[in-house]
């Protein structure tokens, strides 16, 4: 009898342990992350869950990654029928902001959030008296023009340095095209925030005082006016804006493929230029093109988003503290080849694991986000910043095919973000 | 011997099964009145077909009536007929840009004229196409399959293989390229952008009406065509007299199902052009996608509300079909 006890108690204490496991598995809170990449945004979040979970061995995270426009499209949909995932990455808060999640009653230190990211809170807020926090920015991003120094060398054609206008970087790129037989100067990508920028520096103002958007002003309309021309005489490449109906569509492959010598995007293509473009030509950022509004593109990114139908919001607020806290948030911006939310990161030298021009480029993006105007991060933080952007790119399009001119683009742009306003104010 | 069990078995087994229904249909035959024993059979049915098809008709009349961009339909609020007059607004309906919604109306026009323009193409090329492979010619077997072949293809398909061909850098320009012309941007013009998505869906869908106008033709008897023979008639009045008027019923079936197919067109141009350039290849069931799915202020009460004037399209299509096919008077087949 006394024999057995030993090995009865270590099978009861095993039972038990197994129990106690089985118990601890059971009792783990599940997080459902729907996420989409720019670059490897998603596997880079992956390992950093991963690691986060053997830390935490009651959290469990399963990470969808899935194509951008389904998460525009269906995530919306998904949370509106109290379906959604725990968080997701979103670029586009307006939409998700009835269902997102303050998180500040669970976070660890709210204030180090609120130091650490403050500007880009706001994007994620419905207006000046929300103090919520609802997410963590997985980047900021700079718009800018990318430039193929290869061919700009090869008309001997001087790159644009700092001061000059977007009137100055179209007859560069218009020049060393033809130089160069290149069949186009630039393309812009198919989207109202690429347009904001230039907008912006061209002298665009977006805002009456009272914070109504009436988009098109005096500044509006002669960026407008010559983004259309430069489509018509083929300085840019028309096909980026015309071909395609609907969304949003980059001109990368356009850029890679060499057919055109600048092109405007933003720092999130450093992965894809790194890897896709490599050594098959020289490629430098520029500086951030100016006007009498400024020398500014457009701030930006994606962020994780916790939200309300969460059944785990204090685990929620665990993972993305982990992910927030400044040597995590640091590694993850390494990893992904990501410019930093963080204002303490901004000031600091990341160990970017770049090629000379991918860090160079890097250290332009940074010096462009120096350059950035409030009123791109207002733009950027408005609620209506989307259907802002999406009526601009739908009637300059139709603009640029002569379906419309370009004065009844201008009201159209007008009517549609009032149109939208009035919907989304309908209760 | 062991095979014989088995298959005694299975049969005992087959049996049993078929036998299963038996006691529950004599229970219905003898409790339900007579004339009602139908509704048993067709009640499962009626249950799906009113949990997906009339309850979401109820809800998009329902939808239709509120506005907002809340998708529950008890957050939405109640705005009457307020989405019709929005989309019906117009100064003069034959200029869309007069239109409060303008886009609505760039999408009923091009829808109005792809119809058109698609629908008689493809009847014309469909029944040129049947009656040349209703003839003894080489290879007949292979010309059927290969004019079938695109009706398998995925919408999807079809238009990553024609955007392929079109697109600036693609196929079609790199072939007159490389014949010394000059490439032509087929899918950056307004009307050429049109042109190719009625080509595309001819191409797509004209073997399936081909099919059934073959099946017509060869539904006619060889006997009336053996008789013109005889009297000589030329092979034209052979055609109007004998083909087309028998063939008329077939040749119904293809026009109101090319009639409602086109009006539905949506997932080929979707991907070829995206309904660009500008509005130029919008179509109606498009409209309805974006507004209520893809734009970022998702307006779902103007997409019920065009979605159900666009069922009112359909409703009156399928009337015509059913009228056209219901037997006259001195019909042989009524």
């Amino acid at each position: 009898m006394l024999a057995d006890l030993p090995l009865r108690i270590t099978l009861a204490a095993a039972a038990l342990a197994a129990l106690g496991g089985m118990t601890s598995q059971a009792e783990a809170a599940d997080i459902r992350i729907a996420c989409y990449s720019d670059g490897n945004e998603c596997p880079a979040t992956k390992v950093l869950a991963e690691r986060f979970m053997r830390d935490n061995a009651d959290i469990h995270i399963t990470i969808d990654e899935m194509p951008y426009k389904q998460i525009l499209e269906s995530v919306p949909v998904q949370l509106a029928a109290g379906n959604g995932p725990d968080i997701a990455r979103i670029s586009d808060f307006g939409q998700v902001a009835p269902y997102q999640l303050d998180l500040t009653p669970y976070l660890a230190d709210a204030a180090y959030w609120q130091t650490a990211y403050g500007p880009v809170l706001d994007w994620m807020r419905t207006g000046p008296d929300d103090h919520g926090i609802y997410g963590l920015m997985t980047q900021l991003t700079v718009s800018a023009p990318i430039v193929d120094k290869t061919l700009f060398d090869q008309a001997g054609v001087p790159i644009p340095t700092k001061g000059a206008t977007w009137d100055d970087w179209a007859a560069a790129a218009a020049k060393v095209a033809k130089a160069t037989k290149t069949p186009f100067g630039m393309a812009w990508d198919r989207s109202g925030a690429r347009f904001s920028g230039p907008a912006i520096s061209e002298g665009a103002k977006f805002f009456y005082s009272a914070g109504h958007p009436p988009v098109v002003d005096d500044g509006f309309k002669a960026m407008a006016a010559k983004f259309v021309k430069w489509n018509q005489d083929d300085t840019i490449d028309k096909d980026v804006w015309v071909s395609t109906g609907g969304g949003y569509r980059d001109a990368f492959e356009e850029f890679a493929n060499g057919k055109i010598a600048v092109y405007l995007s933003g720092s999130w293509q450093l992965a894809r230029l790194q890897k896709q473009i490599g050594d098959g030509f020289d490629w430098v950022v520029g500086d951030a093109p100016c006007g009498p509004g400024g020398c500014t593109g457009m701030p930006g990114g994606a962020g994780f988003v916790a939200f309300k139908g969460t059944k785990s919001p204090k685990e929620v607020a665990r993972f993305l503290d982990y992910l927030a806290s400044e040597p995590v948030y640091a590694e993850w911006m390494v990893m992904t080849s990501n410019l930093p939310a963080n204002l303490d990161l901004q000031k600091k030298k990341l160990d970017y694991k770049l090629s000379p021009a991918g860090i160079a480029a890097m250290n332009q993006f940074q010096a462009n986000a120096a350059t950035l105007t409030p009123l791109a991060y207002k733009l950027q933080g408005s609620p209506l910043s989307r259907p802002m952007f999406n009526a601009t790119v739908d009637r300059i399009s139709q603009a640029i095919t002569g379906q419309i001119t370009l004065d009844q683009a201008y009201e159209r742009i007008t009517s549609d973000v009032a149109d939208a306003a009035a919907a989304k104010n309908k209760k | 011997m062991i095979g014989t069990a088995v298959g005694h078995g299975w049969g005992r087994l087959y049996a049993a099964l078929m036998n299963l229904p038996e006691r529950p249909m004599r229970w219905a035959q003898g409790h339900l009145p007579d004339g009602r024993l139908g509704w048993l059979f067709v009640g499962p049915n009626l249950a799906i077909f009113a949990v997906f098809t009339f309850l979401p008709i109820l809800i998009d009349f329902y939808y239709a009536g509120t506005g907002g961009t809340n998708l529950l339909p008890t957050e939405r609020p109640w705005v009457g007929t307020e989405n019709f007059s929005s989309l019906l607004a117009c100064k003069d309906y034959l200029d869309p840009n007069s239109c409060v919604r303008d886009q609505f109306w760039y999408a009923i026009w091009n829808t109005s004229e792809f119809v058109v323009l698609q629908v008689a193409l493809m009847l014309f090329f469909s029944l040129a196409t049947a009656l040349v492979l209703n003839r003894k010619i080489l290879g007949r077997g292979f010309f059927r399959a290969a004019f079938f072949y695109p009706v398998l293809l995925s919408p999807v398909v079809v238009a990553l293989i024609w955007k392929w061909v079109l697109q600036r850098d693609g196929v079609l320009n790199a072939a007159m390229v490389g014949a010394g012309m000059q490439p032509v941007e087929w899918l950056l013009s307004a009307r050429s952008a049109f042109g190719w998505t009625v080509f595309v869906s001819i191409w797509a869908h004209m073997g399936f009406y081909t099919l059934i106008l073959l099946a017509g033709l060869q539904a006619i008897p060889a006997d009336i065509y053996e008789a013109a023979a005889m009297d000589a008639a030329p092979p034209w009045r052979v055609f109007r007299r004998i083909t087309l008027p028998l063939l008329m019923p077939s040749v119904l079936v293809v026009l109101v199902l090319g009639l409602i197919r086109a009006v539905q067109i949506f997932d080929e141009v979707y991907v070829l052009t995206g309904g660009g350039p500008g509005s130029a290849t919008t179509y109606l069931v498009e409209f309805i996608y974006n507004t209520g799915f893809s734009a970022q202020v998702r307006q779902y009460g103007l997409a019920a509300a065009a979605s159900l004037l666009l069922a009112g399209v359909l409703l009156v299509l399928t009337l015509i079909q059913l009228r056209g096919m219901r037997p006259t008077k001195g019909d042989p087949r009524g």
